[in-house]
């Protein structure tokens, strides 16, 4: 019963759906109001149904209800109760009802917090939403739906794939999909203003703080993937340059660009085409994103859904909405009003080049990850392209940027001088310069490239922190004064400092991973120690264990430094028999800079068993750094400007935009 | 056919990789020579494990990078270059297993795409920037022929 309910609710939120893709639109041709106003109750009515969907779809599988194929598939009655919940999302179906979900709740958002938005402008937007809805709701009903029931139900189901069931893994799709669908909203309101052939001032107010909301979560997303990666997968590796991982941080970088040319059709009405194209692409780039994972085209170490016949209609879909977006782009964009311009060296010229920078390197990963693709198409040939490709062209590319991104938040708008930019930044290069010269002392030269990339991200940190230091006089006037000027800095202005500032936190663990890290790979008996980055790790003992739905042989670890132990660390290898699948769980010591990691392998016929135990100095910092960076995000969010600033009038708000 | 079998090879290697989690490198694959050992270790980090997904033979766990990690070693014990030893293992696999495609006529493409994305979007940014501030062009021209007038009309107006 639960699951016709469910059932029901989606074949009505498609109805719906249809609807708000119409109805409004013909509002905006006849002026009529009511009709227009239609497109944000329908909108809060797919919410309000989809919710439901989604609920009975929880239902089912809280319940262990066997007849409903997607339970029988996903799910078994031995599982721990969250992962039961978390099986939800864990399967093609039941991720593609989230994503509808979410893109269902943004578009209520808009009908909810949209009370200022021009009437046509929402009513086109919404229009929008409600096709791309129509779209994959259609490709649910049709291709994959969650709540088909199976007759004889079975007495217990499969259950889900093991190396899902771990919280990191249980989080990371949610955040992906409010990243990915996120995007969506700068998708909607960039189709929206191309119908209009006008962008007003109001337009990158209203869209910007979305893209960043999703930025932030996309963000979250990838780290948790990629740290669940590293203690889950059980060799200690945290980004594979596989596809599927790809396929998140292209929109992650387009995104990523997308964020600060919004920025400029903010503050100065200028590269409107630009960041309008940009919207559109970054919600493709997401669209590619889901594609890649459910297809079947490219599979890899995330992906749980194979099926290439679904891949057809997804790729349908994305065909038709990137390429719909794409020719009212090429037939309105030129019509559109251009900004004013601005000077070579200029905060907009230096935001330009960022986006210059992570549109390039958007473009590498993405010819790098299709590459194989067209040449398996195309000719006999089969070929890979792993980490050694990515080195030598997308590494390269952010090297300028991390130069960049420090230097053009210290540039005036529309016309500024290198002098006075680099002027403030005097102190944040004597820093990185004397850490690229203390390492290279300290290595005796060996680690030249590292100690350039340390100089790089202390450039980073340093600098963001110079914007605060330079913004509140710090040293230049009175403690107290400095204090005030703090107080009146505008949110956003904090938010851009900690985001950046996580990026060079980011840059030092990626450095010292590649540069120091240790590994020693040993055949060890019960009581046998291996020594690894100045920890002496020791196998105490070996035996089994049983969890509630899989067998494990448990290894325990005593690490000791300096003849004491200071800490125990367990890795198992684990078997889940329903799904006679093996999974291992590393041991991992933190003291939050450097880790010790330590896995067991097989017993040989010595009775000793392979241990593999690491050092990581400043692995954590790999993972702070996005999440610092989402803090930023979301700092900036909390800005005066996005919560009471925003287009309340339309029109004033050119005479409201700072003068500066 | 070929879309059937490359799904079932892609299972097939998920299945692989996965029902075996020993470690990578086992400590009997380890060579006695430490120097002929890290080379071996920096070779096989750059090449593939075939039944894998972007995985190295030094990372997977799957029996066949083992063999390939034993081959691998085996050619370098018996005196090979690290280029022949790769080579050895390319004329036999082909390029599939190289994680740093070879620079070749198909290739080119691959390895050049992304320079000539860059300098393409620089160029754009050059042309973008070059335009002068203080003087706008587009404006200049953008008045019409009536505007023109217009404007003419309401000067001589304003003279007389």
């Amino acid at each position: 019963m639960v699951a016709e309910i469910g059932q029901f609710a989606l074949v009505l939120t498609l109805t719906l759906a249809i609807a708000q893709s119409v109805v409004p639109l013909i509002g905006t041709h006849l002026g009529d109001l009511k009709l227009m106003r239609f497109g944000a109750s329908a909108a809060i009515g797919q919410a309000v149904f989809l919710t439901v969907s989604f609920a009975a779809l929880i239902s089912c599988y809280v319940t262990s209800d066997f007849s409903v194929v997607n339970v029988v598939e996903n799910s078994n009655s031995a599982m721990p109760m969250i992962y039961k919940v978390t099986a939800t999302w864990g399967n093609h179906e039941g991720s593609m009802l989230l994503w509808v979900l979410i893109l269902a709740l943004f578009g209520a958002a808009v009908a909810a917090f949209g009370g200022t938005l021009p009437e046509p402008l929402k009513a086109r937007a919404l229009a929008v939403q409600g096709m791309v809805g129509t779209g994959f709701l259609a490709f649910i009903l049709f291709t994959s739906n969650p709540f088909a029931r199976v007759f004889p139900a079975p007495a217990d189901g499969q259950e889900l794939n093991p190396l899902l069931q771990d919280i990191g893994l249980a989080i990371h799709p949610p955040f992906l999909y409010l990243g990915y669908v996120g995007f969506s909203m700068a998708f909607s309101f960039s189709v929206a203003a191309l119908m209009e052939g006008k962008v007003e001032a109001s337009w990158a107010r209203w869209v910007r703080p979305w893209v960043l909301a999703a930025w932030c979560f996309l963000t979250i997303g990838i780290t948790l993937g990629s740290f669940w990666a590293y203690y889950e997968l059980g060799w200690g590796g945290w980004w594979f340059w596989d596809p599927v991982e790809n396929a998140s941080f292209m929109p992650w970088l387009t995104g990523t660009a997308l964020l600060h040319s919004a920025l400029v059709v903010e503050r100065r009405q200028t590269l409107v085409n630009w960041t309008i194209l940009l919207g559109i692409l970054t919600f493709s780039l997401s669209l590619v994103g889901t594609f890649l994972v459910r297809s079947g085209v490219l599979t890899s170490v995330h992906s749980f859904a194979l099926d290439p016949s679904r891949g057809i209609f997804i790729l349908g879909l994305i065909a038709l909405t990137t390429g719909g977006a794409l020719a009212l782009y090429a037939y309105r964009a030129p019509s559109l009003k251009h900004g004013s311009p601005f000077g070579a060296v200029s905060r907009e010229s230096s935001l330009v080049l960022n986006n210059v920078l992570l549109i390039s390197a958007a473009a590498t990963v993405f010819i790098g990850t299709f590459y194989p693709l067209v040449i398996e198409a195309t000719t006999n040939d089969k070929i890979s392209v792993g980490p050694p490709f990515y080195n030598l062209t997308f590494v390269p590319m952010m090297i300028p940027l991390l130069v960049v991104m420090v230097v053009g938040p210290m540039l005036k708008w529309k016309r500024g001088t290198i002098r006075e930019g680099l002027a403030k930044l005097t102190r944040p290069a004597i820093i990185a310069g004397l850490l690229v010269v203390a390492i290279l002392i300290y290595t005796f030269g060996a680690h030249a490239l590292a100690a350039i990339s340390f100089g790089l991200a202390a450039w980073v940190i340093a600098g963001s922190f110079a914007i605060l230091v330079h913004r509140t006089r710090l040293g230049q006037v009175p403690l107290s004064a400095s204090l005030q000027l703090a107080r009146i800095t505008p949110r956003s202005v904090y938010g851009l400092v900690v985001a950046h500032a996580g990026i060079g936190v980011t840059v030092l663990g990626i450095t010292a991973m590649s540069a120091w890290q240790e590994e020693k790979l040993q055949a060890l008996p019960i009581g046998g120690q291996v020594e690894v980055g100045g920890y002496q790790v020791t196998l105490k003992s070996v035996g089994p264990e049983t969890g509630p739905n899989y067998r494990a042989e448990r290894a325990v670890f005593d690490i000791n430094s300096n003849g004491q132990v200071i800490s125990t660390q367990h890795s198992e290898k684990r078997f889940y028999p329903v799904r006679r699948y093996q999974t291992t769980e590393a041991g991992i010591h933190t003291n939050f800079i450097s880790n010790v990691y330590v896995a067991v392998g097989d017993r040989n016929d010595k009775n000793e068993w392979t241990v593999r135990a690491y050092y990581h100095p400043l692995a954590p910092f790999i993972w702070y750094g996005p999440f610092i960076m989402a803090l930023g995000g979301f700092v900036s969010l909390s800005d005066r400007r996005f919560r009471i600033g925003a287009p309340r009038r339309a029109r004033p708000a050119y005479a409201l935009a700072p003068a500066e | 056919m070929a879309p059937f079998r490359m799904f079932t090879t892609l299972v097939f290697g998920a299945l692989v990789a996965f029902s075996t989690p020993t470690m990578a490198v086992e400590p009997d694959e380890v060579l006695a020579d430490p120097a002929l050992e890290a080379r071996a270790r920096d070779l096989s980090q750059h090449l593939r494990c075939v039944v894998c997904q972007n995985q190295s033979i030094d990372d997977s766990n799957a029996p066949l990078a083992r063999d390939f990690r034993v081959l691998l070693r085996e050619r370098l014990k018996a005196g090979d270059t690290d280029e022949a030893a790769v080579n050895f293992i390319v004329e036999r696999y082909g390029n599939f297993v190289l994680l740093k495609p070879p620079m070749q006529l198909h290739t080119l493409l691959l390895w050049f795409g992304p320079g000539l994305v860059l300098l393409l979007a620089l160029a754009c940014y050059w042309m973008l920037v070059r335009r002068p501030v203080e003087t706008d062009p587009r404006r200049a021209e953008s008045l019409s022929a009536s505007e023109r007038e217009e404007l003419q009309t309401i000067l001589t107006k304003g003279t007389s």
